[in-house]
C-alpha cells in the first residue's frame, strides 16, 4: 500500500493489517538484546528463588518434619516448593515489567524509538509481554526441575505448575506494565516491592497454609492472585488437583492477565501518543 | 493530486479489499504518478491536555500550512517553545493532531501511521541508543522493527556505519561515544529502513562546533543522494547552510517562509551595524539614534544596539557624529537572526 520508492524493500514489505506482525517484531527486539544481556538476569530470577527453596524447604523443613498437623503428612518441602514456585513466577513478573517498562517509556528509553517505527503502541506492549512470558517460563522450568531433582514432587502434573507458574506472574506482570508506563520511576518501583509484593509472599499461603491465619487475615489472603497462584501449583505439584478448583484459579489469575493487557493497552497509548 | 486520479484511487484501493495482491502494484503505480508534494500540512493545530486540574490546555501549534516537496531541505526556525518538536511528532505520526489534517506520501497521517512510519526516518532531540549494547547491534536490532532479514540488516549496517565514519568503533559500546558519535550513528539507525524523509529535531543541539560541522557535512551528503530532509533548528547559520527552504515559527505560529536568502532580502536589511557598551551603561544612546533616524530599525538588548541599514560605515560615521562613544562596533551582513528580530521582536537564543 505504501508509496515505496525502491519496491524490492523488505521494509515496506508491511501489510495494511498487520495482526501480529509488529508485535513479532516487538518480541524479536527483545530476543536480540537478551541474546546479548542475559548474564546479568540470572541471578535474580533463578539463582534467588533457588537459594530459598534450599534455605528454607530443606532447612526450615527439617525443623518442621514430616508430621506437623497441617500439612497432613506430606513433606514441608513438597508443601513449600510449588508455593515458592508461584511466589517467584510472581516476582519475576513483577521484575521483568516494572523495571523495563519504566525504562522504555522514560526519555530516551527505547519505546521512545519503537513508537517511530511501523509498530504501534499495542504491538510494543505486546511484544514485551510475551517476552516477559518467555523470561517468566523459563525461570519456573528452570526451578521445576530442580523440584524434581530434590524430590519434592512425584506427579506428572507437575509439569503443568510451568504454564500455572507463566499465568500467575503474566497476572502481575500486565497491570504493572500498565502502571509502570503511565507512573512509575525507580522510587514508585521499591515503593511496589515493600508495600505489595513482600506482603503477599509472607500471607498468600507460600510459606504456611493460610487456614493458619485469624479469619480477617484469611480471606483477605483467598482474595489476592498469589493465594490462586500458589494453590493452584501446590494441588498440581502434590496431584491433588481437581478440574473445577484448577479451572476456577485459573480462570481468576486469567481475568486479573486480561484486565491488566486492556489497561496497558490504554496506558501506552497515552504515554507513547502524546 | 488531481480529482480523477485521485478517485480512481479510492476506488482500486476498495477493489483491492476484495482481491488483494493482484491491483496493488497498480495503485503503486496510480499513486506515484500524480504526487508533486511530498508533506502537505493544513491548519495543523496541536493543543495539549491540562497536567493537572490547576492549568489551562496549551496551544503548542496554532494552525500551520506547509508544503514539502521530494528532495529538498526544508527547516524550522524557532526558539525554544516555538512548537518545533510538536510539529515534528505529528508529521512522525506519533502525536495525533489536535486540529488540520497531514498528507504524508499521499496517506493521511491520521488513518495511516503505520503505513507513513515504515517511510520515514526519524532522529528525535535524544538519541535514545541503547548503551548496553554495540554501534552496530543498534543497528541491527533497529532492523527487527522493519522486518529486515539479518543479512539485508547486516549489509546496511556496514554501508551505514561506514556513512557515519563508525567503522572503527563498530564493536564498542554505544557509552563509549562521544556526543557527535551518538547522533551520528542515531542518524545512520533512521536511516536503515532506507526512509524517503528524513526528519532531525534539533540535530547539532549540544555538539562541538567541530562535531556539528562533520554532521552537517554528512546532512549534506544525503541531500545529495535525494533523500528530504526536515529539521528543526535554532541555529541560524544551520538552517542557512543546509535548508534550501524554511519557516520561521514563533509561539506556535509561522510568521515567515522562503529561502533563507529571500527571507533575508525580505525581512532585514542589507547590513547590521552592532554597537556594543558596557551592560550598565544607560539606554540614552539609542533614543539619539531614533532622534536621528540613523537606521530602519533599531533592537536594544543587554549592553548592545542592533541597528538595520543599508551602509554600515555611514550609520557608525552618524553615530559617531553624534557623540556616541561604544566599546565596539561591528558591521556584518544580515543573518537569518536579524530576520527573526524584525519579526517578533526578541533573540532567538536566549
Ligand atoms: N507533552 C506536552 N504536554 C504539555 N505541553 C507540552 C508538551 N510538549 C511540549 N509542550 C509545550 O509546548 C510548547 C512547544 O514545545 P515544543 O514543541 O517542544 O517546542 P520547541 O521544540 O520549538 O522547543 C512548549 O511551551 C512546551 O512546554
Ligand atoms: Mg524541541
Amino acid at each position: 500500500m505504501t508509496l515505496a520508492i525502491d519496491n524490492g524493500d523488505p521494509a515496506n514489505a508491511l501489510p495494511r493489517r498487520i495482526g501480529w506482525v509488529g508485535a513479532r517484531r516487538a518480541l524479536s527486539y527483545h530476543l536480540f538484546r537478551y541474546r546479548r544481556t542475559w548474564r546479568g538476569t540470572v541471578v535474580i530470577s533463578i539463582v534467588n528463588p533457588l537459594l530459598f527453596l534450599l534455605a528454607i524447604g530443606l532447612g526450615l523443613g527439617r525443623v518442621v518434619g514430616n508430621h506437623a498437623p497441617t500439612l497432613h503428612g506430606t513433606s514441608y518441602l513438597a508443601f513449600f516448593a510449588p508455593g515458592m514456585l508461584a511466589a517467584a513466577a510472581m516476582q519475576n513478573g513483577i521484575i521483568e515489567s516494572a523495571f523495563p517498562v519504566s525504562r522504555a517509556t522514560a526519555p530516551g528509553g527505547s519505546y521512545a524509538v519503537a513508537k517511530t517505527t511501523p509498530l504501534d503502541p499495542t504491538d510494543i506492549m505486546i511484544g514485551h509481554l510475551l517476552f516477559m512470558a518467555l523470561r517468566i517460563a523459563m525461570s519456573a522450568t528452570a526451578f521445576v526441575a530442580i523440584m524434581v531433582a530434590l524430590g519434592a514432587t512425584r506427579s506428572l502434573s507437575v509439569l503443568l505448575t510451568i504454564p500455572a507458574a507463566t499465568l500467575t506472574g503474566l497476572a502481575f506482570a500486565a497491570p504493572t506494565a500498565a502502571w509502570a508506563a503511565r507512573a512509575a520511576n525507580p522510587e514508585a518501583v521499591g515503593k511496589l516491592f515493600k508495600w505489595v509484593v513482600m506482603p503477599l509472599y509472607l500471607f498468600s499461603g507460600t510459606f504456611f497454609p493460610v487456614r493458619q491465619l485469624p479469619p480477617v487475615l484469611r480471606d483477605l489472603a483467598y482474595a489476592t492472585p498469589l493465594w490462586h497462584g500458589v494453590q493452584l501449583c501446590r494441588s498440581l505439584s502434590m496431584g491433588t488437583a481437581t478440574l473445577g478448583a484448577a479451572l476456577g484459579h485459573a480462570a481468576y489469575l486469567a481475568g486479573l492477565f486480561v484486565v491488566g493487557i486492556v489497561l496497558a493497552r490504554h496506558a501506552y497509548r497515552r504515554r507513547l501518543y502524546v | 493530486m488531481d480529482d480523477g486520479l485521485f478517485c480512481s484511487c479510492v476506488i482500486l484501493r476498495l477493489y483491492c479489499l476484495i482481491s488483494r495482491d493482484i491491483c496493488n502494484r497498480a495503485v503503486l503505480v496510480a499513486n506515484l504518478a500524480p504526487v508533486t508534494a511530498l508533506v502537505e500540512a493544513r491548519g495543523l493545530v496541536k493543543v495539549y491536555a491540562p497536567k493537572d486540574r490547576k492549568s489551562e490546555p496549551f496551544t503548542a501549534v496554532d494552525g500551520i500550512d506547509f508544503t514539502l516537496h521530494r528532495g529538498e531541505v526544508f527547516g524550522f526556525l524557532g526558539p525554544n517553545g516555538a512548537g518545533k518538536s510538536s510539529t515534528m511528532r505529528m508529521l512522525s505520526c506519533v502525536s495525533p493532531v489536535t486540529g488540520g489534517t497531514i498528507s504524508i506520501l499521499g496517506m493521511d497521517a491520521a488513518t495511516d501511521g503505520r503505513a507513513i512510519r515504515s517511510r520515514l526516518g526519524v532522529v528525535a532531540q535524544d538519541d535514545a541508543l541503547d548503551n548496553e549494547l554495540t554501534v552496530r547491534e543498534n543497528l541491527l536490532i533497529y532492523g527487527l522493527y522493519f522486518g529486515l532479514s539479518k543479512a539485508v540488516a547486516s549489509e546496511r549496517a556496514s554501508e551505514l556505519l561506514q556513512f557515519a565514519q563508525l567503522e572503527e568503533r563498530a564493536a564498542d559500546r554505544v557509552s563509549a561515544l562521544s556526543g557527535g558519535m551518538r547522533r551520528r550513528l542515531s542518524i545512520a539507525r533512521s536511516l536503515l529502513n532506507r526512509p524517503d524523509v528524513l526528519l532531525l529535531d534539533e540535530p547539532t543541539t549540544g555538539l562541538d562546533p567541530q562535531a556539528r560541522h562533520i554532521l552537517w557535512d554528512k546532512l549534506y551528503q544525503l541531500k545529495q543522494q535525494g533523500v528530504t530532509l526536515v529539521l528543526t533548528t535554532h541555529y541560524m547559520d544551520e538552517a542557512e547552510q543546509l535548508c534550501d527552504r524554511l519557516v520561521v515559527m514563533h509561539k506556535g505560529k509561522i510568521v515567515a517562509e522562503g529561502s533563507p536568502r529571500q527571507l533575508i532580502e525580505a525581512y532585514a536589511s542589507r547590513e547590521v551595524l552592532e554597537l556594543r557598551f558596557a551592560v550598565t551603561a544607560e539606554a540614552a544612546p539609542a533614543d539619539k539614534i531614533r532622534e536621528a533616524d540613523l537606521c530602519h530599525r533599531l533592537e536594544v538588548l543587554p549592553g548592545r544596539l542592533v541597528c538595520s541599514t543599508d551602509d554600515g560605515e555611514r550609520t557608525l560615521a552618524g553615530a559617531h557624529r553624534l557623540g556616541i562613544r561604544p566599546d565596539s562596533a561591528i558591521v556584518r551582513r544580515s543573518s537569518l537572526e536579524d530576520v527573526f528580530l524584525s519579526l517578533t521582536g526578541r533573540s532567538l537564543v536566549d
